[in-house]
């Protein structure tokens, strides 16, 4: 017998369940209890970068839109800079954008929002540069574990072509599963996604 | 009591060897998700799976900076009360229910503890109801239990909270299905790549081999690490039961940079 090794395991993920809200965002299930709470709102005034309204809808294998997910993003600054000591990138930090939200998808309609701003493109460790991006997470009742995706922007084609990740996806068919669409709504900047998890045009999900 | 007076962590003999380590060549990323060791997907005992499993495999993805980052959280985050269930929404006295005081630790993989990351934790009251308007169950809301929290590890990875012990509560899968008594916990670990939710069980709860959730776990070991054992020497004598659960997020390979090694 060799060494044993003895490395832990990593704990078994569960469904986060019908009431995830109670957790990690009470004010949706109906009730205040902390003093602070976190949101769908990503900026500040004093944030950097072009406003921006994610929005969209995660449907299950009938088109039909989850109403009781709940979406995490996680996104760089408008400068290409995540806000956590592993970016060591030369491009400006901003102390007071986290690049983090969470957000609960609308009871009735399904639809979830998020408000924050662009992030810019980011080098990768190979030196390349990846087209401007949001990570996404994905949890609900009937998710085991949680789906990671992410979402690009339409208006940035050359960017996306060129995207080491983008490239990854086989067939290419599937890039556009990934990509979202952007548009003018009352003079804000709204880009819209639509995340299925099953189908033909089923989104492309990553083991990160 | 006062709750907020710090629970001496206890040492773990599992956990009883050398300071982990790895080599300062590596890329930062982490370690391979063993995903034997989660539900699948598509379970489809558990029958909300079946309409929102991919059905595509996965695309493996190398760790980039977006997946080795992540949210990072401070105490200004959090109020006071936010680790004490029994007070923090409590009106005109406290909750029913067993009080029980849940602690233990996050490590990664190779046993390090992870620190200061948030843990946020949600549950029904001791009669299996949640406080949520989508739940209609006939089991009485508690007028002093909201049934949510959340904590900051400590420097070595130690969490800790007070609660009630959840009740169990019917639901439909099978017309007789019924949960054990659980919390559910969210973890965020150092990068997004290492976002965990899951949820504890109690030892001896006879609804655990039975419950259509917990079976989607296709490893025995895999799923007894869900259930935290009665934890006698972490009690509080004439006051609470404890409960001991530590969480285990992937590990990390160092990261190379500019020949000093990071993350060790």
């Amino acid at each position: 017998m060799p060494q044993p090794l003895n490395y832990l395991k990593e704990t078994a993920s569960q469904t986060a369940g019908p009431y995830v809200h109670i957790g990690l965002i009470p004010a949706m299930a109906g009730f205040d209890i902390f003093e602070k709470n976190f949101s769908n709102v990503l900026v500040t005034p004093n944030t950097s970068g072009e406003r921006i309204t994610l929005e969209g809808k995660v449907l299950d294998g009938t088109g039909s839109p989850l109403r009781d997910v709940l979406l995490e993003i996680w996104q760089a600054n408008a400068s290409g800079r995540y806000n956590h000591p592993a970016d060591r990138s030369a491009a400006a930090l901003e102390e007071d954008f986290r690049g983090w939200g969470r957000a609960g998808s609308d009871f009735d309609s399904g639809l979830v929002t998020f408000e924050t701003i662009k992030p810019g493109a980011i080098t990768d460790k190979a030196g390349r540069k990846c087209a401007p991006h949001v990570n996404v997470w994905i949890v609900a009742r009937g998710i085991n574990i949680g789906l990671n995706t992410r979402l690009y922007f339409s208006d940035e084609e050359a960017a996306n072509a060129a995207d080491p990740v983008l490239n990854l996806v086989e067939p290419p068919v599937r890039r556009k599963t990934l990509v979202a669409t952007r548009s003018a709504r009352d003079g804000k900047v709204v880009y819209s996604f639509t995340i299925n998890l099953q189908g033909l045009e089923e989104t492309v999900f990553f083991d990160v | 009591m006062n709750a907020q007076a710090r629970i001496p962590a206890l040492q773990d003999p599992r956990l009883n060897r050398p300071e982990p380590f790895s080599p300062p060549l590596g890329d930062g990323g982490f370690f391979q998700r063993d995903r034997s060791m989660h539900p699948p997907a598509h379970a489809p005992g558990y029958k909300s799976s079946v309409l929102r499993s991919p059905r595509q495999a996965l695309l493996s993805l190398e760790n980039s900076i977006s997946e080795i980052t992540g949210p990072v959280f401070g105490h200004n985050d959090l109020g006071p009360l936010d680790n004490d269930l029994i007070r923090n929404y409590a009106k005109d006295g406290d909750p029913v229910g067993e009080r029980i005081i849940v602690h233990g630790r996050v490590l990664d993989e190779t046993g390090r503890g992870v620190p200061n990351t948030l843990v946020e934790f949600w549950q029904a009251n001791a009669g299996g109801r949640y406080r949520h308007k989508k739940d209609t169950y006939l089991a009485p809301i508690d007028p002093n239990f909201g049934g949510c929290g959340r904590a900051l590890t400590d420097d070595t990875g130690y969490y800790y909270f007070r609660t009630v012990k959840p009740g169990p509560y019917p639901w439909r899968n099978y017309v007789n299905s019924w949960r054990p008594a659980h919390i559910h916990f969210s973890v965020f670990g150092s990068g997004f790549a290492q976002r965990l939710i899951t949820q504890m069980y109690f030892e001896g709860d006879p609804l655990i081999p039975v419950c259509p959730i917990l079976t989607t776990i296709p490893d025995k070991d895999a799923l007894d690490r869900l259930v935290a054992p009665l934890d006698l020497n972490a009690s509080t004598p004439f006051d609470s039961l404890a409960y001991r659960f530590d969480i285990v997020l992937r590990g990390q390979r160092s990261t190379y940079f500019e020949n000093r090694p990071e993350g060790n």
